[in-house]
């Protein structure tokens, strides 16, 4: 799917965004004027050295942290706090240990009624793929199982955006692999804005429409890249290879090695 | 798309109708008895053989033990003890648990309180003896103030420490899917706690059990603490004495196994190093 089919209503748009951290009276800047725009529909990823800010600029988003410059709009409206309609990932961890794979899913959706719930249940489960484990809790399942419950928490409550910090991080190199379909999948049938933040430069040009490449810190973005090639992606064809290169030697990695 | 099947499900026991199952639970009562029962033996035999008197023989204890129940003292001091070990813990639940959870969620109560907490905690509930007979005279309250005392602080710090252990991409997803303030206490604080608070329960009301003997010393007139102090003065009753010991440890044993089963519901077997 080409980023052209995506209509270009902008979702969120990030506006001078600083981000200054203060702590036994040092200050450490983080993010320097960050400006991005995410149209809706979007898959965007964010890449960048680590350490430089990728996570911090997903938590101003998700509103869980204020910019000490700038803002974040989504819809035009300023960002003042986390919200239902834009779900943040974490990497496998933010699954509830002490509720069941369904009582997870269940959590955001205490607004609704019984029946509704169920139905958004079962329908999620069945989309990742954790039919008949709806009674196992978050520690019998393993890595992949738990980031796809995570994911479908998420789903279940319908937001707009997702919000992705590494989530495949944690999990071995061919489970990521399976993620990265399963996720395109997903995200193919519900029509999300997906920011995605990830160190990893071939996760990044396998899933995204664009990729936002972030500066060391403190970071702005240096450069969007848009990957114009449709899914499904073969990951030896030229086009691939030569974009992950611009990526690379954006970030002065090329021919290191 | 395939399914890694944790494993967990290789783990578990075969169920209990199963011979093997019947077999391993009976093994492990089996070896303790065995070895306490050895233990007693050796125990008669060297007091039998020896000319000191150091200590009484099982069958003398036993013997206190049937003295007691003759005079309808045990089933009474038990639940004397009991009754005052209860009134204590639970007072001491009812107010330390609550006010931990507050201070632990509130980092700037946390700063004015902590000072406080650590200058009283290390003072031994004992050093209040006196101070609890100014305040509440001889008798049961000062008792039951004393094993408040002992269970209050251990509660306050679990509590406190429970809620500052909670990671924070707990609250922060209680917060993301829309959560009120109450809502996040209610159902991501109270869960994520509710294992660590059942632990420090468990174990302060060990805490509370050791300390009801020196609570029963000052001057109540019932009591396993009272009877091992009674026994001794009125008459160097040293069978008494270690028949209130052997009582003592184990009521201990069957509340403490009793906190435990409540550890075992499955809903709270789920640890953050389980992840």
């Amino acid at each position: 799917m080409l980023a052209e089919a995506v209509t270009l209503e902008t979702k969120l748009s990030a506006r001078n965004v600083h981000m200054t951290f203060t702590r036994d009276g040092k200050s450490t800047p983080v993010l320097n004027d960050v400006n991005v725009d995410v149209a809706k529909g979007e898959f965007l990823c964010i890449v960048g050295p680590s350490g430089c800010g990728k996570s911090t600029l997903l938590s101003a988003i998700g509103g869980f942290l204020a910019p000490t410059g700038g803002e974040v709009r989504i819809d035009g409206e300023t960002v003042r706090g986390p919200d239902p309609r834009r779900i943040f990932v974490f990497q496998e961890r933010g699954l509830f240990p002490w509720l069941t794979v369904e009582g997870n899913i269940e959590f955001g959706l205490f607004k609704l009624p019984k029946a509704e719930r169920l139905s958004r249940i079962a329908h999620y489960i069945k989309m990742v793929g954790l039919a008949g484990f709806e009674k196992a809790y978050p520690a019998e399942l393993s890595g992949g199982m738990k980031q796809r419950l995570e994911v479908a928490r998420a789903l279940a409550v319908k937001p707009d955006m997702l919000l992705l910090d590494e989530p495949f991080g944690a999990l071995d190199s061919i489970t990521r692999l399976i993620m990265r379909g399963e996720l395109l999948r997903i995200w193919r049938e519900e029509r999300n804005t997906v920011i995605f933040v990830t160190h990893d430069i071939d996760e990044a040009v396998q899933l995204a429409d664009r990729v936002a490449v972030m500066s060391g810190r403190p970071a702005n973005i240096q450069k969007i890249v848009k990957i114009d090639i449709a899914h499904p992606r073969d990951i030896s064809s030229p086009r691939y290879l030569e974009l992950r290169n611009g990526i690379l030697e954006q970030l002065g990695l090329a021919h290191q090695i | 798309m395939s399914h890694v099947v944790d494993s967990y499900y290789c783990r578990e026991l075969p169920r209990s109708d199963n011979l093997t199952f019947m077999l391993y639970r009976l093994g492990g009562w089996v070896r303790p008895i065995a070895f306490i029962a050895f233990l007693l033996v050796a125990w008669q035999f060297a007091v039998s053989r020896g000319s000191t008197r150091l200590l009484p023989g099982p069958l003398e204890t036993l013997g206190g033990i049937a003295d007691l129940v003759r005079h309808g003292l045990l089933l009474k001091y038990i639940t004397a003890s009991l009754f005052r070990v209860t009134w204590g813990f639970v007072l001491a639940a009812v107010l330390a648990i609550p006010l931990g959870l507050f201070i632990g969620w509130h980092r700037r109560a946390e700063m004015a309180f902590n000072p406080l907490i650590q200058i009283f905690r290390p003072i031994s509930p004992l050093a209040w003896i006196p101070i609890a007979i100014l305040w509440f005279g001889v008798g049961d309250l000062s008792s039951v103030f004393l094993i408040f005392l002992s269970c209050f602080f251990p509660l306050l710090l679990t509590a406190i420490n429970a809620v500052q252990r909670i990671p924070s991409v707990y609250v922060n997803a209680g917060r993301n899917f829309g959560l009120s303030e109450a809502g996040v206490v209610w159902r991501v604080l109270y869960p994520a706690v509710l294992p660590q608070l059942i632990t420090g329960l468990r174990i302060t009301l060990g805490v509370a059990w050791i300390v009801v003997v020196a609570a029963e010393m000052i001057a109540v007139n019932s009591g396993l603490g009272f009877l091992i102090v009674d026994a001794r003065n009125a008459g160097n009753r040293y069978d008494l004495v270690v028949a209130g010991m052997a009582i003592i440890g184990m009521i201990g044993l069957l509340l403490d196994n009793g906190m435990r089963s409540l550890e075992q519901s499955k809903s709270l077997r789920w640890d953050y190093s389980e992840e």
